[in-house]
């Protein structure tokens, strides 16, 4: 990217909210099952049916506005936003315009040297459309045999984040789907998964001159539908603008599409082909009027947030910058956390662990730390086992690989692999001498000033105890009988 | 009197006394059905089977001294555009000519809880667009009382079939008069009540803001009777209104000694028949004769309420009717090699022209630009005509007027001529717009021998006061006039 243009990149991040039912009828969120089953009237659109607001879908996006600092509006109303698409059931989908629900508030977003606030400008809320399948090779509706589709989505809540144009690079744009993300998660309103589709983005992206105020011509770019594509799409985007103006050129207003696999953007549709939506208030419901009571309620139920939970850990448990933010990010690995800090006085050593192994192993079998087998209370115990000495790092990595996979107590793993380190001076002399007479080379060297050799010696007194020798008795003892 | 044109109230006395039986009743439904359905095609579709079957059951009923209540084991029509569960609800359109609605309006299920019996589903205007019934993919429906002329619309059907003895009593829909002016042009009693009261949820919607369902009867006693079992809150439709509901039947008392009636001067003006006019000024005078207050009033605004109207209604309709396509129910083109040209064949063939006409209409005054000029615009004054009304009910306990402006018209005479055709609901639309409760009865007939009605407003929630004078006028106007069909 050349240095002497600046991206201006604004986002609008769609959520689907977890409630029991969706937003306008009484029928239950679907999590990919059977087809079409969690439908009626309402949501297939038929005709005389009327939508119903669920109020806990109201509840749930008041939350999300009050914790990005948006004010809530007393009086907020419905639209209708007005296309055709075989998805929407009605071909119009009730949506908020004018009169959102959340207005004015703010992310905060640590890109590490420095904070970027991003202004939030709305929060509204609306209903999700159904799922298509096409059915052909590219799997385009254009050029599909057939389209199928699948209602059960279809008036799911949603809410839309849209931001101001505040974001200066890719980096920042996935940095702030991150923290929102993070949020959200804390709000335990959504289970925003990227993948799944219940948390997708669009992005509002122009480049200009680095010191000009004005905003140049933007394009909306679709299908960032992961943190990766959300950057790489950016990315190519921002370099796209920056070659056509360099070229003497001018940016399009268009709609353009991300295609992961060749990781550019392609047109969808010009300004001229934009839909013209025909907002009008939705007439079948009525106004909401929100009092300062239920906002208050509202607040009453968000959690300490992921900003404010970091700032707590540093102070609290003394951890460094960057394990209170790792920890404090993710509400499951917080909670897991603090509930081993209960049980055990070494903070840093209990983050040690969450952030390195066990992270790793969730990691490697996609699992969150939620589902693992591992219990806090054990995950101290083996902590407590290794502070007694009782057994080494090495030991206790396939301890705690065993206590992943089979959620068993360390004690229990240990007696039962007889993996106890040998501190028995006596015991563990005896096997040196032996080591000692049957490698006199290494020892040789060892006495010539070779320091290297005596890991090679240790490594034999280890094979020989099965690794369960306490290393640092190991070298003491070798160092005492060669010197 | 035959028994096809006993009315609800006077059926159920001659079941309390077992002077008949429910099977008796539909038979003899059925049978005037049969000898006068030809020339009016009032029905869209019979439910002969289902409703002799269902009349049987009744009578079982009753013979194990089951309490009769309203309406228990009367045939009732059903205009096409509420939806009835595994019963076509087509809107006399041809893009529902198939369309199996797979639940009950709620009107439905309270009329089913107290044991009435359908007698078919009746012909409409299309989407209920229309003031002569001559917009239905089903035919035209003709008047009773002369075979030549329209019934009026859009519940042309309903209003028809009640006025022949071809049901006792029906449910129209009204969102400009489509209840009230049938009634008058037939000669029956409409009403249309206060917006809210009367739950929408499966009545297919025409303008959200306006519909409101409500019955066809042959007197005011049905009406109210009525009124008591499809009135209420319900939960699935967010604009009812949560109150309690009064008996409307004790509103029925020939007394309307001190009540102040208004009548407004700019529903009296030039495009209504001397005719009616006529009849309004002979009322009034009844009307003073038993001690009502009756006094000229001036509402402004209601000048522009046709021009509001026909953007509101319109629009609201465009987006309401974009989901007929093709896609998941009623008529698809299946010859189209694309999505776009299936939506629009679907609709070019499924729709009428009226329907399409304002569809065009309503698209154009939401669109981007045009919006504040026209829909925006339309609920500002809409908010004056509100402010008028109100005003005027400090003064009045209920305004009158003509139901419609003229008498029934030929077949063909205005379909023409969309513009005049529209000033049908001149009278009526200003009462949609407000929200108000207005019931059309018969005044009278003209020297042709035509019905003429005359229409009750009362405030917002006074159906007591509509109910009231309707009932009072009933007695003292004395119309007893039936079609020579």
């Amino acid at each position: 990217m050349k240095n002497e243009y600046e991206p201006v990149i604004g986002l609008e991040t769609h959520v689907e909210l977890y409630t029991n039912t969706k937003m306008f009828c009484g029928c239950r969120l679907s999590f990919g099952e059977e087809k079409n089953i969690y439908t009626c009237p309402v949501c297939l659109g038929h005709p005389g049916s009327l939508p119903v607001i669920n109020k806990k879908a109201i509840e749930y996006a008041a939350k999300i506005a009050l914790a990005l600092n948006c004010k809530i509006r007393k009086y907020t109303i419905f639209h209708r936003k007005n296309y055709f698409y075989p998805d929407m059931p009605k071909n119009y989908q009730i949506s908020q315009y004018d009169l959102p629900l959340g207005v004015g508030g703010y992310l905060d977003i640590d890109i590490g040297s420095y904070i970027r606030r991003v202004g939030i400008t709305r929060v509204h809320m609306e209903e999700d459309t159904g799922k298509l399948l096409h059915k052909g090779i590219t799997g385009r509706i254009s050029e599909s045999e057939a389209s199928i589709v699948d209602f059960n989505r279809a008036g799911t809540p949603l809410i839309e984040v849209v931001t101001e144009p505040d974001i200066r690079s890719p980096e920042e744009a996935k940095e702030y789907m991150i923290v929102l993300r993070n949020l959200i998660l804390f709000l335990d309103v959504s289970d925003c998964s990227m993948e799944e589709g219940s948390l997708r983005c669009d992005a509002n992206v122009s480049v200009r001159k680095t010191g000009e105020d004005k905003i140049g011509t933007k394009t909306e770019i679709k299908n960032l539908n992961s943190f990766k594509f959300l950057q790489k799409g950016l990315e190519y985007e921002v370099k796209r603008q920056i070659k056509v103006l360099e070229a003497g050129g001018g940016i399009i207003q268009q709609t353009r599409h991300y295609d992961s696999k060749t990781g550019t953007t392609k047109v969808l549709r010009s300004k001229e082909e934009a839909h013209d939506y025909r907002y009008f208030p939705e007439p079948d419901l009525v106004p909401i009027y929100i009092e300062d009571k239920m906002i208050e309620d509202i607040r009453k139920t968000i959690p300490e947030l992921p900003s404010a939970k970091a700032k707590r850990f540093e102070k609290q448990y003394g951890l460094p910058k960057y394990d209170s933010s790792f920890l404090a990010n993710n509400k499951s690995l917080a909670d897991y956390f603090e509930q081993c800090c209960r049980h055990y006085n070494n903070a840093k050593n209990i983050a040690k662990w969450i952030m390195g192994d066990f992270s790793a192993l969730l990691n490697k079998e996609k699992m969150t730390i939620k589902d693992s087998r591992v219990t806090p209370e054990n995950l101290c115990k083996m902590l407590e086992i290794i502070d007694k000495g009782k057994i080494n790092y090495k030991i206790a990595k396939s301890v705690f690989e065993e206590m992943f996979s089979t959620g068993k107590n360390p004690q229990k793993i240990i007696e039962d692999r007889g993996l106890e380190q040998i501190s028995d001076e006596g015991l563990l002399e005896a096997v040196i001498e032996e080591v000692i007479k049957d490698n006199p080379g290494p020892v040789k060297q060892f006495k010539e000033g070779k320091d290297k050799a005596i890991g090679f010696l240790i490594g034999r007194v280890m094979a020989k105890t099965k690794g369960k020798a306490n290393p640092g008795m190991v070298n003491e003892i070798i160092i005492k009988k060669l010197s | 009197m035959e028994i096809h044109y006993l009315t609800a109230h006077q059926l159920k006395d001659r079941l309390e006394k077992r002077q008949i039986s429910c099977t008796e009743i539909v038979k003899s439904i059925y049978l005037r059905i049969e000898e006068v359905e030809d020339r009016l095609n009032s029905y869209i579709r019979l439910e002969k089977e289902s409703a002799l079957s269902r009349a049987g059951q009744i009578d079982k009923l009753i013979s194990a001294g089951s309490d009769i209540e309203d309406f228990m084991g009367i045939p009732v029509a059903i205009k096409d555009n509420i939806c009835t569960k595994n019963i076509t609800t087509t809107c006399a359109s041809r893009i529902l000519e198939n369309y199996i609605p797979i639940y009950n309006a709620t009107v439905i299920d309270r009329l089913e809880s107290r044991n009435y019996i359908l007698a078919g589903k009746a012909n409409m205007d299309e989407f209920a667009m229309g003031s002569s019934n001559e917009n239905s993919y089903f035919g035209t429906v003709k008047n009773p009382w002369d075979t030549d002329r329209v019934p009026g619309g859009s519940s042309g059907g309903p209003a028809a079939c009640v006025a022949a003895g071809e049901a006792a009593c029906s449910l129209g829909s009204d969102t400009g008069g489509s209840i009230r002016q049938p009634a008058s042009l037939c000669g029956v009693v409409g009403f249309k009540p206060t917006y809210g009261m009367v739950s929408r949820y499966g009545l297919v919607a025409f303008a959200s803001s306006l519909d409101q369902i409500g019955p066809i009867t042959r007197d005011v006693e049905d009406c109210a009777a009525m009124l008591n079992i499809i009135c209420g809150h319900d939960r699935k439709d967010s604009t009812s209104i949560n109150v309690e509901v009064p008996d409307y039947k004790s509103f029925l008392k020939a007394d309307i000694k001190d009540m102040r009636i208004g009548v407004p001067k700019e529903l009296m003006v030039e495009g209504i028949d001397r005719e009616v006019k006529e009849a309004v000024y002979r009322i009034i005078k009844l009307a003073e004769d038993i001690g009502g207050i009756v006094e000229e009033i001036s509402l402004p605004s209601l000048e522009y309420a046709l021009s509001v109207y026909y953007i509101i209604a319109p629009s609201e309709a465009s987006s309401n009717l974009s989901r007929f396509d093709g896609v998941r129910y009623g008529y698809r083109n299946v010859e189209a090699e694309s999505l776009r040209e299936m939506y629009r064949r679907s609709r070019v063939e499924g729709f009428g022209d009226e329907v399409k006409r304002r569809i065009i209409i309503g698209t154009y005054c939401l669109s981007a630009g045009y919006y504040d000029e026209y829909y925006e615009k339309a609920q500002r004054v809409r908010t004056l005509i509100i402010g008028d009304f109100k005003k005027a009910f400090e003064k009045f306990d209920v305004l009158i007027s003509p139901t419609s402006p003229t008498t029934a018209f030929k077949i063909g005479e205005k379909i023409e001529d969309p513009l005049t055709m529209y000033l049908s609901d001149i009278c009526t639309i200003p009462v949609n717009l407000a929200g108000l409760p207005a019931i059309s009865i018969p005044a009278g007939l003209s020297g042709s021998k035509l019905p003429i009605g005359l229409q009750i407003i009362g405030n917002v929630l006074r159906e007591d006061n509509v109910l009231k004078v309707a009932y009072s006028l009933e007695k003292v106007i004395g119309f007893t006039g039936r079609p020579g069909l």
